[in-house]
């Protein structure tokens, strides 16, 4: 018990972290690193321990009887806000996926960003955001965890725009920033309508509220506001515009903020929150569809880019419309699964193709090409992430996507089934476009390419162990696996669905037997094929034009508004405030000469002043004359 | 009776007196006729048995404001002497508020009823004033005092100008 | 019979006159003469009371003899301001003093 007593530390750790390197060791570069290395294998340790704990209980910690201790964070009458840590499954597993993974990032980081003048700046960054993001998790109540959402907002703006003397960086964080806040705001809605009605943030309260609460119109109402935030930090669609951008930021925070975590705490908040929703069924539904909409919207854009980091921007947005589609048909079980599966295997391709860029300078697919020969580790740990993306028996997507597309199958929902048979075909094609376009084949530009220092190898390799072997702790032959830990309600135990796994497997083979005809063997031209599609080709490539679209509705419509606005304020407004004090002034400047100087004047009106109000006050006892 | 001419004959002077005082453009004809007026006050003193009081009057404003204000005019009037006490421009004005005022005074008395006392007046008031300002009076009377000397050295130090060798 | 009604009524018209002094005349010593021709009549309000309607008394007398007091001190601050700013001015018109102003 000690892990769970003391797991409010996790969190402190990468905070102490950050304020040392910010006031102390900013200027050693190293030492930097170290403390925000040192910090984090700290906090790892916690949750690793946290995990092992809660897995010797025997059962005794588990979703429906978490261990909660909290202090009062504000207390004024009427509002009682708690600081506090609530230990589950959930958090447990959570907190070792955002550990291990940032762990794993920051060691790499030490190789990647070694020559950057923003060394020490980078890690007091990636310590806040560790801090923020292991905040949220340990969350016992809304409050908190909207405090951190925002915190972890926060850091990725200033990620994203780390090299904020690019134009380009700097227009993504804010559109990053000002896209999170749209959906924070529907989130923020959503909370204070819950305490309004419960009179709560804590989540057991919430729960219990809940459950004997009848007002479904309500409920659905607070839960579609509350899904309003995890479509903006998951990038959902229609708020998804940020992520692609967000790639601006340095490679090792796509994977870790991008990929791997503060993404996924939109679907781990859809999982905390999860009986709100399991209340709404009709709010449910919405998360579902557009939880499948998103995936396979964003995998049919990722076919035709060109930049690495934005095919797999665009592969996270499909991914984690998966993740969101299956808490929609109402599996936290599948979705927590496949969120932590993908933060491993997805960070490694992120850091993986980091490395590749690294190499070459460049971010396009078409100016790799080749890299195998002279970056063999590289290579094979992104081969093995992406087969695990894709889907492959057995690495680790494979056992989590079944999961999604078995709980779609069973729950009766067939168009999201079919929506995401496709969506495997589609990932495993644009990811084996990707390996042998810029992995494979010819070497197309004039790039040294050679393999990466060892802090960047090592991460690499780990995180390949981990994509080839986490899927196990949820397969469906697996005792007390996955599904026996991470559970709404009560636990289901899936059983294996043998004609699922294996056309799911023969369709993500497909995928990668058709890139490899297209782009490894180059037996169709595809130049040919992209001007004969020509107008579908556009359409994907600059995506489905909703950017443009937006830009589009601000220009025209929102700043016309604003306009109106300013001009009401500047000439209505500001227009009586001003005619206020201009008359103000006008009268001074005429009372002004009232002011003569000179003193007999002022007797003079004194005296007939005195006679005046004598007069007025003695015609009652002179009785009128 | 004969009070009752005396007292006329006194209002009379005292009244024309104070009106060419303020009417007259010579200011050195209205210093005089200021004297004239101090003293007809004084003689409304005599009549009003204050003896002391009529001596003071004569000797404090017939005798050193009257000179004192003579040297203020021989010090500053510049000019024809003729045309040295003119009105400024608030000369209707100022009368109509002084006549109001005054008839306002008027019907106030007129209409008010005071308690007239038919004690006999003192026979001589010097002893008595003496015994008031040194007993009852007597702080106010210091007063009196400091003010006259600050009034003084202030007087001294604001006629002779700063820092000026005279 | 002379009354203390007479007595009231021509030391409230010597006040109006002293008030138009002080009110209508440019020159800076004219208006103390003024002010001079108020506070007489004031003292003969005061010694008039005090003669009619308390005469074994002589509290009126006591307050007539400050207020000589301070019209003497009065007139000598007075006229020693006219004087300095005379010096300074070149002038004694109260209509050129004006600079008591915005």
């Amino acid at each position: 018990m000690f892990w769970i007593d003391n797991a409010w530390l996790i969190p402190i750790f990468p905070a102490i972290a950050f304020v040392l390197i910010i006031f102390v060791t900013k200027k050693v570069k190293m030492l930097s690193a170290l403390t925000a290395l040192a910090a984090m294998a700290t906090s790892m340790m916690f949750s690793i321990g946290i995990l092992f704990t809660i897995l010797g209980s025997h059962g005794e910690i588990n979703m429906n009887a978490p261990i909660e201790y909290s202090v009062p964070w504000l207390t004024i009458p009427g509002v009682h806000i708690t600081a506090g840590v609530l230990i589950d499954p959930l958090t447990a597993v959570m907190l070792c996926v955002v550990t291990i993974v940032a762990f794993l990032v920051q060691l790499y980081s030490v190789g990647y960003m070694a020559d950057d003048p923003g060394f020490s700046r980078f890690f007091a960054y990636l310590s806040l955001f560790t801090f923020s993001m292991l905040g949220l998790v340990v969350a016992n109540n809304y409050f908190q965890m909207f405090f951190f959402w925002e915190l972890v907002g926060l850091c990725s703006y200033l990620l994203i725009g780390f090299y904020f003397y690019k134009n380009s960086a700097a227009d993504a964080n804010k559109k990053a920033f000002v896209t999170n806040r749209v959906a924070d705001f529907g989130f923020m809605i959503g909370i204070f309508f819950l305490w309004l009605v419960f009179g709560t943030f804590n989540f057991q309260e919430l729960a219990h509220a809940i459950e004997g609460y009848g007002n479904v119109g309500f409920l659905t109402l607070v839960a579609v506001l509350v899904f309003i935030g995890p479509v903006g930090k998951s990038a959902q669609f229609p708020l998804h515009v940020w992520l692609p951008d967000a790639m601006e930021g340095p490679t090792p925070v796509s994977a870790l903020i991008h990929a791997a975590t503060m993404v996924a705490a939109g679907v781990y908040l859809l999982a905390r929150g999860f009986v709100l929703f399991n209340a709404a069924p009709s709010a449910l539904l919405l998360i579902a569809y557009i939880g499948g909409f998103t995936s396979i919207f964003a995998a049919s854009i990722a076919i035709v880019q060109d930049d690495i980091k934005r095919i797999l921007a665009f592969s996270t947005l499909s991914q984690l419309g998966y993740m969101v589609m299956a808490m929609g048909v109402g599996s936290i079980t599948a979705g927590m699964f496949h969120l932590t599966t993908h933060a491993f295997f997805k960070a490694l391709l992120f850091l993986g193709a980091g490395s590749a860029i690294h190499a070459v300078h460049s971010n396009s697919i078409f100016d790799m090409g080749g890299l195998y020969k002279n970056m063999k580790t590289t290579t094979w740990t992104f081969v093995i992430g992406s087969l695990a993306l894709a889907g492959i028996f057995p690495l680790a997507g494979f056992w989590s996507k079944d999961e999604i597309l078995l709980v779609t199958k069973e729950g009766g929902f067939t168009g999201l089934y079919i929506i995401g048979t496709i969506v495997a075909f589609l990932t495993a094609f644009y990811m084996f476009r990707l390996i042998f376009t810029a992995f494979f084949g010819e070497k197309r530009s004039d790039h040294h390419a050679h393999e990466s220092p060892w802090t960047m190898t090592v991460p690499l390799m780990v995180l390949a162990v981990f994509a080839i072997f986490i899927g196990f702790v949820g397969a469906p032959f697996v005792e007390h696996g996955f599904a026996s830990l991470i559970y709404f309600g009560e636990p289901h135990h899936a059983t294996p669905d043998y004609f699922l796994m294996i056309s799911s497997t023969l369709i993500a083979l497909a995928g990668i037997v058709l890139a490899w005809y297209m782009y490894g063997k180059k037996a169709v031209d595809t130049e040919a094929l992209k001007q004969r599609f020509l107008p579908i080709w556009t359409l994907l490539y600059n995506k489905y034009y909703i950017d443009e679209v937006y830009q589009w509705f601000f220009d025209k419509i929102v700043l016309n508004i604003g306009n109106a606005f300013n001009w009401t304020d500047r000439k209505v407004v500001d227009g009586i405030a001003d005619g206020f004090s201009d008359l103000i002034r006008a009268t001074g400047a005429r009372l002004r000469f009232v002011q003569t100087g000179s003193m007999q004047t002022y007797a003079l009106v004194l005296f007939a002043a005195v006679v005046l109000i004598v007069l007025w006050m003695a015609v009652p006892v002179l009785g009128g004359m | 009776m004969t009070s009752t001419i005396i007292f006329w004959l006194i209002a009379i002077i005292i009244m024309g007196s104070a009106l060419m005082v303020v009417l007259l453009r010579n200011i050195v004809h209205s210093a005089l006729f200021l004297v004239v007026t101090f003293v007809g006050v004084s003689g409304l003193y005599v009549m009003l048995q204050a003896d002391f009081l009529a001596a003071v009057q004569l000797l404090v404003y017939a005798g050193a404001i009257a000179i004192l204000l003579v040297f203020g005019v021989m010090l500053t009037v510049r000019g024809d002497i003729k045309y040295s006490n003119l009105f400024n421009r608030h000369k209707f004005t100022a009368g109509v508020v002084s006549l109001g005022l005054f008839l306002l005074i008027e019907r106030i008395i007129l209409s008010s009823d005071l308690l007239i006392s038919n004690k006999p007046a003192l026979e001589s008031t010097v002893g008595p004033i003496a015994d008031a300002l040194l007993t009852d009076y007597v702080i106010p009377f210091e007063a009196a005092a400091i003010l006259l000397l600050v009034a003084m050295v202030g007087a001294i130090l604001l006629a002779r100008g700063e820092g000026k060798p005279q | 019979m002379i009354t203390l009604y007479h007595y009231l009524i021509l030391g409230g018209f010597l006040f109006c006159i002293g008030l138009y002094g002080a009110l209508a005349k440019r020159s800076a010593v004219a208006v103390l003469m003024g002010i001079e021709l108020m506070l007489n009549a004031v003292n003969i309000n005061l010694l008039a009371f005090n003669r009619f309607l308390n005469p074994g008394d002589v509290t009126g007398h006591v307050f007539a003899i400050f207020v000589i007091v301070v019209a003497a001190a009065e007139v000598a601050v007075g006229l020693a301001l006219v004087i300095n700013i005379y010096r300074d001015r070149m002038t004694t018109q109260l209509d050129d003093f004006d600079w008591l102003k915005w």
